[in-house]
């Protein structure tokens, strides 16, 4: 009996040793996504991403990813299972990942995590973003020449600094074409309720906004704008075929370079903590082809698309001022990054009071 | 004018689902069956009818389909419970589950497809109305179904025989037993009932609330549908009254903001909860007419003596 005990043990031990062995030689990476792959927006952008991983590294990586993983305590279980299940890489997609991500890195030294649009960093937990924001004041300038009754709405998600200064670029680029431009801001505290952003843009367009933008993930606020006649941008991804009529352009989110370059820095074994936050200098923010708009406002947002990615243009460069009137960034300066990335206040010409 | 005349369309457009789907699930507790599988039955509905609008250029057939998914996958809750004798909190859960990962496999290939509109119907004359002709008579034809099922529902619980039979069913499933009323049976299309209602919720989200098929779409509606069910006290009136109210505060919130009015929108999408809670508290003051009007079998098995 003994002897029978010890050679099924024997065999268990060869097994797992041989599935590490198997293991060690791809690098697993995963991935925690917010919504579904199918959102055509920000999750759908970050698994693309994830796929050109797999097309660069071929056989040297296997990816798994987990969808529709709620922020708060299901996060940190899944991303704990994640690095259960062998994942040399975790990339976490979303804002509110941020504390669960740092605290299962605790836990697990030897993996390497890396946290999308957070401020926390450790030995093993680095974050990266995009600056939307450059590409969100080439919208609000495109908005500001194609709309005529001079209200925008956009629709909101959560009352983070990434949303605050995606609101405060956009109305920054709308106010060189048009000092009065108006911004009507409707919060919807969701990522993704695709009939609640289809009420918010109804609401909108009825309160005069003829121009609808959005930071929330799905593409029914654009849809609505291309059923009721309205012009819109598309999030995250090109959504043009959702409204052929109605988007002007679309800020597309390119994460695939740097998944690739932070994936091969694991298989050199060079992988660093660091803040990654790059912009369209980077090609990590592009811009859709210009439609439903003149030449010359196509050409005008092209050229400053061009400024920013050759950092002619900051789209925060001074003078800012605060809502209440008082000057954030005086004249000849730029924001630095430090406050950008904790922004908690609206510039001037916000129609809206920013929620605590 | 026009600014109120939107609000009004949008609120009936928010507030038509939630109604649909509530409609069935009273239907089916009044049986004395819980089923917490609203918002799986709706994202079938909801995935199915899109496939066959897209597929044959037809919303109609598109409302057709998305009703039959609704059924066959309540019959699928009706078959474990009622048959094999499952708990029905737990199948309910799972039913729930199951809808939203089939319905994300089936839809793969639909997902970021333009979709078929269910258009409004437009009754010349009568829609041009200016004010009240696109509200009363320029609507699309589920906000009159989810209307007329509403009145119907309420008719045939408290003025037919099929309807005691239901009560009777739901209150004390010993004596319609007793009595000879097949309790499974009657279950069995209370239930069937339910699934429709929610499967044309499904619909109406995936062909005229947001024409297009995305995962997980209806977003947690299947859980409000219950909530107001319970709240209502089991009475289609109250029902009708709490999912408008619950779609018009939520709508105001959207347009309180959009006002610039100051106050912190968390409250604001909170609001229709504690606005819908408070007021259907309020009316049902009177606690033994909730207790006459609570299924007792709720959620209780029966299995027929032998």
């Amino acid at each position: 009996m003994k002897k029978l005990i010890g050679m099924v043990a024997l065999a268990l031990a060869m097994t797992f040793a041989a599935g590490t062995a198997s293991a060690a030689d791809k690098l697993k990476v995963g991935f925690i996504y917010i919504g579904p792959i199918g959102d055509h927006g920000w999750t759908y952008a970050h698994d693309q991403g994830r796929l050109m991983i797999e097309e660069a590294l071929g056989d040297q990586v296997e990816t798994v990813y987990v969808e529709n993983v709620p922020e708060g305590p299901d996060a940190e279980r899944a991303i704990e299972r994640l690095a259960r299940d062998g994942a040399g890489l975790i990339f976490t997609t979303s804002f509110g990942y941020m504390d669960p991500t740092i605290k299962v890195a605790k836990r697990f030294p030897d993996v390497k995590f890396e946290h999308a649009t957070g401020y926390k960093q450790s030995e093993n937990v680095a974050s990266y973003n995009a600056r939307f924001h450059e590409g969100r004041y080439v919208i609000g300038q495109i908005a500001a020449q194609m709309s005529e009754s001079g209200i925008a709405g956009y629709i909101a998600s959560f009352p983070i600094p990434e949303v605050v200064m995606g609101i405060n670029a956009f109305i920054l680029g709308a106010q060189t074409i048009n000092p009065d431009f108006k911004l009507k801001v409707v919060w919807v505290n969701t990522w993704f309720d695709p009939g609640k952003e289809a009420d918010a843009a109804k609401v909108l367009i009825g309160q005069g906004a003829d121009i609808i933008t959005q930071h929330t993930d799905s593409t029914a606020p654009l849809q609505i704008a291309e059923e009721e006649g309205v012009l819109g941008f598309g999030q995250a991804s090109d959504m043009i075929h959702f409204a052929p009529k109605a988007q002007l352009t679309a800020i597309i989110d390119e994460w695939g370079p740097y998944y690739v370059e932070r994936a091969q820095a694991i298989l050199d074994g060079t992988w660093e903590t660091a803040n990654s936050w790059t912009g369209m200098s980077a090609g990590t923010v592009v811009m859709a082809p210009y439609t439903n708009m003149p030449d010359d406002v196509a050409a005008m947002a092209a050229d400053t698309a061009a400024k920013i990615a050759s950092g002619e243009l900051n789209p925060f460069a001074g003078p800012v001022y605060k809502q209440d009137g008082t000057l954030a960034v005086p004249e000849g300066e730029v924001m630095d990054d430090g406050t950008l990335a904790g922004i908690n206040w609206y510039v001037q010409g916000v129609d809206d009071t920013l929620p605590e | 004018m026009e600014a109120l005349e939107a609000v009004i369309l949008t609120i009936i457009t928010a507030s038509t689902p939630l109604l649909l789907a509530a409609t069935g699930e009273l239907v089916t507790e009044r049986s004395g069956v819980l089923n917490l599988g609203v918002e799986g039955m709706m994202i079938m509905g909801a995935v199915c009818s899109f496939a066959a609008a897209y597929t044959t250029g037809s919303a109609l057939l598109g409302i057709l389909v998305g009703l039959y998914a609704g059924v066959a996958t309540s019959m699928l809750f009706a078959f474990l419970t009622q048959t094999l004798m499952t708990s029905q909190v737990a199948t309910g859960l799972s039913l729930t589950l199951l809808g939203l990962g089939l319905s994300g496999l089936i839809g793969e290939g639909f997902t970021g497809l333009p979709g078929v509109k269910l258009e409004s119907i437009h009754i010349p004359l009568l829609t041009d109305i200016p004010f009240i002709g696109p509200i009363l008579f320029g609507q699309d034809i589920l906000v009159y179904v989810s209307l007329a099922l509403i009145a119907a529902v309420s008719y045939v619980l408290f003025h037919t025989r099929i309807g005691l039979v239901i009560n009777a069913v739901g209150n004390n499933h010993h004596s319609a037993h007793a009595l000879g009323y097949g309790v499974i049976r009657v279950r069995y299309a209370c239930i069937g009932f339910g699934g429709a209602c929610s499967g044309l919720a499904g619909a109406y989200l995936a062909l005229a609330y947001t024409p297009q098929w995305i995962e997980n779409m209806s977003a947690g509606r299947g859980w409000i549908a219950l909530a107001l069910v319970v709240f209502s006290t089991w009475l289609p009136g109250r029902l009708l009254i709490g999912a408008y109210l619950f779609g018009t505060v939520w709508i105001m919130g959207l347009y309180v903001q959009g006002l610039g009015v100051g106050i912190p929108s968390q409250l604001l999408s909170s609001l229709p909860y504690l606005v819908t809670i408070v007021v259907l508290v309020v009316i049902s003051g009177n606690r033994s007419l909730i207790r006459v009007n609570t299924p007792a079998m709720i959620g209780q098995p029966f299995a027929p003596e032998r």
